[in-house]
């Protein structure tokens, strides 16, 4: 009995230390992100508490010289888009795939399979040169285009719930009279809303989160999203840190509210988002 | 499959009475073709174009990029043969961001083992198991330019961890990213830190899936916790651990975000990925770039096909 209970201790205790891990290092940027630049240059050291544990003023400067409200803007802007853009391309992929037999059927399935295997980082230099020649270069297009025309796991999620929607519903619509851009609007998008959600979810963050091409493709400062502002903050704020703490911490709360609130589903989608 | 079935009666090619003769086999065809042939590749129309577009035309643009010497911008570019391949095979210092790589798959390592004793822990009964699962799996959710910084701040001089372990009354100077091999080690613990939590609910996702009779058959035979992990729950997510290898193994070989946004590539952090930006937009050598990238994505294919072929996976078959 008395291992039983060392074991059950040993467990909260590594429990503990990995709350402890992973909740310090933000814990201390929080602090730091209340502080004075004097409180920050008096050596009381990383962990010591904010004087006013409600001055804001660091929020503030990072907001207005840190240009994150634009930043939040056209990030909002690019989220919406290509989500959209994503549900509606991957749920026509999907449609066509499981309810029709056409030729080169194989072919078209084999080249999303396909995709899904090469990893995006990858193929930038030469999806580069593409994304110039058609003008998209420094705008907001090139990175609605590339999410939602390089998303398959999408695809993958849309094609699992299209095929638990049983077939005699369509053929129900089409006995009356509906052709297949009614059955795929009136019968399948509205019963595609979990699958939906999921995609919401997990594109959503993924796309609030990314780096890579929106530092790649907009290099123009007004055209910063949340990403690439913060990164921004490295040069002019250079060794403030009270004030790229707020910035980060202004990113994480938005992340940190959606995930408190939506926690089930995003645990869900992403597990469905990776096994496939 | 019950897919087959499920198509066959479908009445979008009635199942006429098998009519004598071949006339109305081949009238059944025509007309179904009439149907089902324009309407699909409606919908596909602007997938298809984008997947185009977007994947595979830069794969073929890229494959003949890495035989020419073109810079990115002039319209001239001369074809060079292999010259670029051997050039990056060759010169060790382009290889050797490979190194890097291995620090990353070590700390993969790792981090797999940790997810998987958390998720094994916490599919038991324990206090607190959702705000420990919350804990555990939100870094894989935080922006990865905020991440950076947040760890900047931990490892700098008198920053995060150096507090800490004054606290603990160990006195340090030492500059954590400050040589090559201290910097990657704390880079590779900072993307534990971040993907560990993925894995974890995978993991815990897998071993919750498992029927809770067998535990209780197992227990009621007097078996361990550590002989039901090995017998119960190991078998069952044996296909979401190979998933997390070979993720691993791609996303070590492609480590791009922590490593730039933390120091940029300097003293000797530069990874794969890092270089072949370098080299294509910053150094406009777009063909040498092409040619590590080319090398990249057989790497990738290559672990994955590999992969497939130890741990045939059922689930993958979409058709």
């Amino acid at each position: 009995m008395t291992r039983r209970t060392v074991a059950r201790a040993l467990v909260y205790l590594s429990l503990t230390a990995a709350t402890l891990v992973v909740l310090l290092p933000l814990a201390v940027v929080l602090l730091t992100s209340l502080k004075t630049p004097r409180e920050m240059a008096d050596g009381s050291g990383a962990l010591a508490l904010p004087d006013d544990p409600l001055n804001v003023a660091n929020y503030v400067t990072a907001f207005r010289d840190g240009q994150m409200l634009s930043a939040f803007a056209n990030t909002a802007v690019v989220l919406v888009v290509a989500v959209g853009g994503t549900i509606l391309i991957g749920s026509m992929t999907a449609y066509a795939i499981d309810r029709f037999r056409f030729r080169f059927r194989k072919l078209v399935v084999a080249l999303f399979l396909l995709a899904a295997l090469v990893p995006g980082v990858t193929t930038q230099v030469a999806t580069f040169q593409i994304v110039d020649s058609l003008g998209m270069f420094d705008s907001l297009w090139a990175p609605i285009a590339l999410y939602m025309g390089t998303d398959i796991v999408s695809i993958y999620i849309f094609l699992q719930f299209i095929r638990s929607i049983p077939v005699s519903l369509d053929e129900a619509a089409r006995l009356d009279g509906a052709n297949a851009f009614t059955v795929y609007r009136k019968v399948i998008l509205p019963l595609l809303k979990p699958a939906i959600a999921t995609v919401v979810i997990v594109k959503g963050i993924n796309v609030y989160n990314d780096f890579y091409i929106p530092f790649l493709y907009m290099p123009s400062e007004d055209l910063g999203v949340i990403s690439t502002s913060l990164f921004r903050f490295k040069g002019p704020f250079g060794a403030h840190w009270e004030t790229i703490s707020a910035g980060a911490i202004l990113v994480i709360l938005p992340t940190l509210v959606v995930f408190l609130f939506l926690q089930r589903f995003i645990y869900n989608g992403f597990m469905r988002g990776a096994t496939k | 499959m019950t897919d087959t079935t499920r198509k066959a009666a479908r009445p979008e090619a009635p199942a006429a009475p098998p009519a004598p003769g071949r006339a109305a086999p081949a009238a059944r065809r025509t007309r179904r073709r009439a149907r089902a042939g324009v309407t699909p590749w409606l919908f596909l129309a602007v997938p298809l174009a984008l997947l185009l577009t977007f994947t595979y035309a830069p794969i073929a643009n890229m494959a003949a990029y890495s035989f020419t010497d073109w810079d990115g911008v002039s319209p001239e570019l001369n074809w060079t043969g292999a010259e670029n391949y051997t050039e990056l095979l060759t010169r060790s210092e382009l290889f050797e961001v490979f190194l890097v790589s291995g620090y990353y798959l070590v700390a993969s390592v790792v981090q797999i083992v940790l997810a998987l004793y958390f998720a094994t822990v916490l599919s038991f009964n324990v206090r607190f198991r959702n705000f420990f699962k919350g804990v555990l799996f939100f870094p894989y959710l935080i922006n990865g330019v905020a991440i950076g910084f947040v760890f900047l701040y931990f490892f700098q001089d008198g920053g995060t961890l150096d507090s800490v372990l004054r606290l603990l009354g160990v006195e340090t100077d030492h500059a954590w990213l400050g040589t090559p091999f201290s910097a990657n080690t704390s880079l590779a613990g900072v993307s534990v830190w971040r993907y560990l939590g993925l894995n974890f609910v995978l993991f815990l996702g897998a071993i919750q899936s498992i029927p809770g009779e067998l535990y209780e058959a197992a227990e009621i035979d007097g078996a361990s916790r550590w002989q039901q992990f090995r017998h119960i729950i190991a078998p069952g997510i044996r296909p979401v651990l190979s998933l997390s290898v070979i993720l691993s193994v791609s996303g070590s070989l492609s480590v791009f975000e922590i490593p730039y946004i933390m120091t940029g590539g300097a003293t000797g952090t530069e990874t794969f990925v890092i270089q072949t930006v370098k080299l294509a937009f910053q150094f406009n050598k777009t063909g040498l770039a092409s040619a590590a990238a080319v090398v990249l994505l057989l790497i990738v294919l290559a672990v994955t096909w590999v992969q497939r072929r130890i741990v045939p996976d059922e689930k993958v078959d979409l058709v």
